[in-house]
């Protein structure tokens, strides 16, 4: 490494916390923004990449920390939309109170999959999870009492309160935002917390996996369980704020683009989360600028690339381009550290560890 | 006339160079064996000469240049690379074993060459339908060493052939060795922690330390030098 | 009873197809160790091109044979091409790179020849025969006769020539083989193009009953990876011996079992799979677990 000069910050000194709060603020800026300079679709698509982003977060969890894959997340998706859905149209809750009981059914739903899951490692959980997947449309289409089967049901749209002078999509968008806010505190603590360390402990040595026993399998098992919560409280989102839920939203395409979403915007990372999430939402948008029917095939060569150029992600990238110009330390340190935290809020930072690079153990 | 003639190797894995500068030949007929400690960087010169790790330097055999070439290549001209920890095909039979060392050659000999084999090692003919893995430590570095030799190879390179192996078992494999030297007259590179039987093996021998060759000579000066028998023959 | 019979002859021919799909998942896995989560996509996208070389006048056969060159070649070319360069990564990034991969063929068959449901035709003679109130059609027993076929023509390349020796070895322990003079990556390349070949073998065949259109693979590819699970993936036996029982138990389970009926026979690949991996996760005839070296 070239001893070029660079802005050297050490992690807990009043300088890097001055130049975390200005990053963030300007992510702030950026985010609120949006609704008043964006036109209306624009802002629905936003809107869209913060569900996807909630969705991604709790996948992160799973895989970065737990170090599982799922192809199946669709599912608990699904479970979230359809849990909003029943709650709003059939018993009259209001749009935001069913989520937590999005979250929950979905939790649950986890928790009884993460068990034998505990059981499975690598590939072999990705063709259960990604079983899951496939089997969704056709349940979905089974219960259609519930569901409305595969005619669908249509959620009414909440629209904005008069006396905030915004449109519905302005309204939603920030209604979005602040949900993803708080699911953005709930994944900062339980990284933070009991759960969190004791994975990372488990992830980086693994004898402590032996002497963990019993309590690790509840806490691996708890994981998924708020991963699946996560994607559940997406899906009670996605209810609302599209308005219409039916089998096709929710197929093995759906849990193939959480995944990739994870990967493209990189690991262990909560900007990952979003970064991956305006990959997903927007490279098929401008591929149907190309040719409308192309844009599958041009998302899957996208992410065929992205695993070819840049493995770590687009969060990878930017601590490389970041690493150029600044380094930061830890306090105490004389060198540059294994991986800097990442630009904005990152999990692992949170908990005062030192990031780990961006591949699974798996 | 050297068979093999390699300068100023330079080789390694990723940012970290094992081999600095190594310079050293290997007469026609001859048996050459390179001494040194681990990590020396014994395995990465034979992995070179191979083609299995990427190199600078210059590598020629039987008058043609092949540093960096493929594996394959430099296999069809007749190199045989028998690696450290046997590398048997363990799910396939002995059988197999050997014809896989055939299987650049074109000829049609190699039913008859596995015979040899199954005269050279007894051990091996009566276990030529089992799966290599039921063999025995010894037995597999028989094989091989028998599949190295399916090549009709001109030059033989030998990674630690007696690694893991009780004393008994190696003393029959260099007596092996000896015998395969006096009667088909095959050039052999041989690189050894053992340096007592390797020197009794050998017409020339190396001193491989950090990276480059610090001594060479012919076997019995080698064997004669201070430093090298307090280094590498204990006493 | 002759509907029993009649369940579990029609549950053998369905089983057939998985056993074919399941096969060239297990040679895949065998060369390359890697789970392709595209080959049924690979093989959906072949028999479209066959459909379309039949549509422009090529006798069904003819279609399907060139198809199988076509498949062949571009398994080849996909090895080559995207699996190679991504070779050492990490687990995820390949099963990143085999779902793009899965997209692509997915939706590329989709934008090329849409998503209306196409008529296949029928390679067999639309003959049907009644055995004791047992009946099957020419093409069931077409489609068991090509899977033999094609078993006892895997198990001669493999055991009995040069090149199934060198395509074993190199699956095996690439390292030595490349000291024996094998190109590794040519071996890699032929795994990949026989895996596609047959997938499209598979694809052709099953085309008929279900139906063309971009999403016809989906279930079949979950029940070959019940089948390849159940049988142990690196193990062709099993492949087809986990894949005739997987086709027979979907069929006596959609029949038999109220709660699944038709529609819901989805659920036993699953079932399968998480049975299997939670009680004997080598499968029946396995040897490895499915992990990366």
């Amino acid at each position: 490494m070239s001893e070029r000069r660079r802005v050297v910050l050490v992690e807990g000194t009043a300088k890097y916390r001055i130049a975390v709060a200005v990053v963030a603020l300007v992510v702030l800026a950026i985010a609120i923004a949006i609704p008043y300079v964006m036109p209306p679709f624009r802002v629905f698509q936003f809107t869209e990449v913060l569900m996807i982003a909630i969705a991604v977060l709790g996948l992160n969890l799973l895989t970065g920390y737990n170090g599982q894959i799922s192809l199946g997340h669709s599912a608990f998706f699904a479970l979230g939309a359809y849990t909003t859905t029943v709650l709003i149209i059939d018993h009259g809750w209001n749009y935001v109170l069913t989520l937590p009981l999005a979250f929950a059914v979905a939790f649950a739903a986890g928790f009884l999959v993460g068990i034998p899951a505990l059981r499975l490692h690598g590939l072999y959980l990705a063709l259960v999870t990604l079983s899951l997947a496939i089997v969704t449309p056709p349940l979905i289409k089974r219960f259609e009492g519930v569901t409305g089967g595969a005619m669908g049901r249509s959620v009414p749209k909440p629209g904005a309160p008069g006396w905030t002078g915004l449109a519905q999509d302005q309204w939603h968008y920030f209604v979005v935002l602040a949900i993803t806010a708080v699911m953005v505190l709930i994944a900062r603590n339980l990284v933070s917390g009991r759960i969190g360390r004791a994975l990372r402990a488990v992830r980086d040595d693994g004898l402590a996996a032996e002497t963990m026993g019993v309590d690790l399998a509840i806490f691996k098992t708890l994981t998924f369980a708020y991963s699946a919560g996560f994607a559940g409280v997406a899906g009670g989102i996605f209810a609302f704020v599209v308005g219409f839920v039916s089998p096709e939203s929710f197929t093995l395409v759906l849990a193939i683009g959480f995944l990739s979403a994870m990967v493209v915007g990189g690991l262990s990372s909560i900007s990952g989360a979003v970064f991956g999430s305006l990959f997903y939402v927007f490279v098929p948008v401008y591929a149907a600028d190309v040719n409308d029917a192309l844009s599958g095939v041009i998302y899957g060569v996208a992410l065929i690339v992205v695993m070819f150029l840049m493995p770590a992600g687009v969060v990878g990238v930017l601590r490389r381009v970041r690493g150029l110009v600044v380094d930061v330390r830890k306090p105490g340190a004389h060198g540059p550290t294994v991986a800097p935290p990442v630009v904005g809020r990152d999990l692992s930072e949170a908990a005062g560890v030192p990031a780990t690079s961006s591949s699974a153990e798996l | 006339m050297s068979l093999l003639e390699v300068a100023d190797l330079q080789a390694g894995y990723g940012p970290v160079r094992v081999l600095e500068g190594l310079s050293f030949d290997v007469a026609e007929g001859q048996t050459a064996v390179i001494l040194g400690a681990n990590g020396a960087g014994k395995t990465t010169t034979l992995r070179a000469l191979s083609g299995m790790v990427a190199n600078k330097g210059r590598i020629t055999f039987a008058g043609a240049d092949i540093t960096n070439a493929t594996p394959d290549a430099i296999v069809r001209r007749g190199v045989a690379h028998v690696p450290q920890g046997r590398g048997t095909f363990v799910q396939q039979t002995v059988d197999e074993n050997l014809r896989l060392g055939a299987y650049t050659r074109r000829d049609s000999g190699v039913r008859a060459d596995t015979e040899r084999m199954y005269a050279l090692f007894p051990r091996l003919g009566e276990r030529r339908g089992q799966a290599a893995g039921s063999l025995s430590g010894g037995e597999q570095q028989m094989l091989a060493i028998a599949r190295a030799l399916m090549l009709r190879p001109k030059l033989l390179l030998l990674d630690e052939p007696s690694l893991g192996l009780a004393p008994i078992v190696v003393q029959e494999l260099f007596r092996t060795l000896v015998d395969l030297k006096k009667e088909t007259g095959l050039t052999m590179l041989l690189v050894e922690q053992n340096a007592n039987l390797a020197l009794d093996v050998a017409d020339q021998a190396y001193v491989l330390e950090t990276g480059s060759i610090v001594f060479g000579g012919r076997a019995d000066e080698v064997r004669a030098d201070e430093s090298v028998r307090r280094a590498y023959l204990g006493y | 009873m002759a509907h029993f019979v009649q369940q579990v002859l029609d549950g053998l021919a369905s089983g057939a197809i998985y056993a074919s799909l399941a096969l060239a998942l297990v040679l895949i896995f065998r060369s390359t160790h890697i789970v392709n989560f595209a080959q049924g996509e690979m093989a959906m996208f072949a028999t479209f091109i066959a459909w379309q070389l039949f549509t422009w006048g090529v006798p069904v056969w003819a279609a399907i044979a060139a198809t199988l060159v076509v498949a062949f070649l571009g398994g080849m070319a996909v090895e080559r091409m995207v699996i190679r360069p991504v070779e050492g990564s990490s687990e995820l990034t390949i099963v990143i790179v085999t779902l793009g991969l899965l997209l692509v063929f997915n939706q590329g068959a989709g934008w090329i020849w849409d998503f209306i449901i196409k008529q296949f035709p029928n390679p067999f003679p639309a003959h049907v025969f009644d055995v004791g109130g047992v009946r099957t059609t020419a093409h069931t027993a077409g489609v068991v006769a090509v899977l033999l076929l094609i078993v006892l023509g895997l198990w001669a390349l493999f055991q009995h020539t040069k090149i199934g020796l060198a395509m074993r070895a190199a699956a095996e322990n690439p390292e030595s083989s490349r000291l024996v003079g094998i190109r590794v990556g040519r071996m890699m390349m032929l795994g990949w193009g026989l895996a596609a070949a047959l997938g499209a073998l598979a694809g052709c065949l099953v085309a008929p009953r279900l139906f063309l259109e971009p999403n016809m693979m989906f279930s079949v590819t979950i029940y070959a990876f019940a089948a390849a699970t159940l049988g142990g993936f690196d193990s062709p036996g099993g492949a087809v011996l986990g894949g005739l029982i997987v086709g027979v138990t979907e069929n006596l389970a959609g029949t038999y079992i109220p709660f699944i009926h038709q529609d819901l026979k989805i659920l036993v690949p699953l079932l399968v799979i998480v049975a299997v991996l939670l009680v004997r996760p080598n499968g029946l005839f396995g040897h490895r677990e499915v992990v990366r070296v």
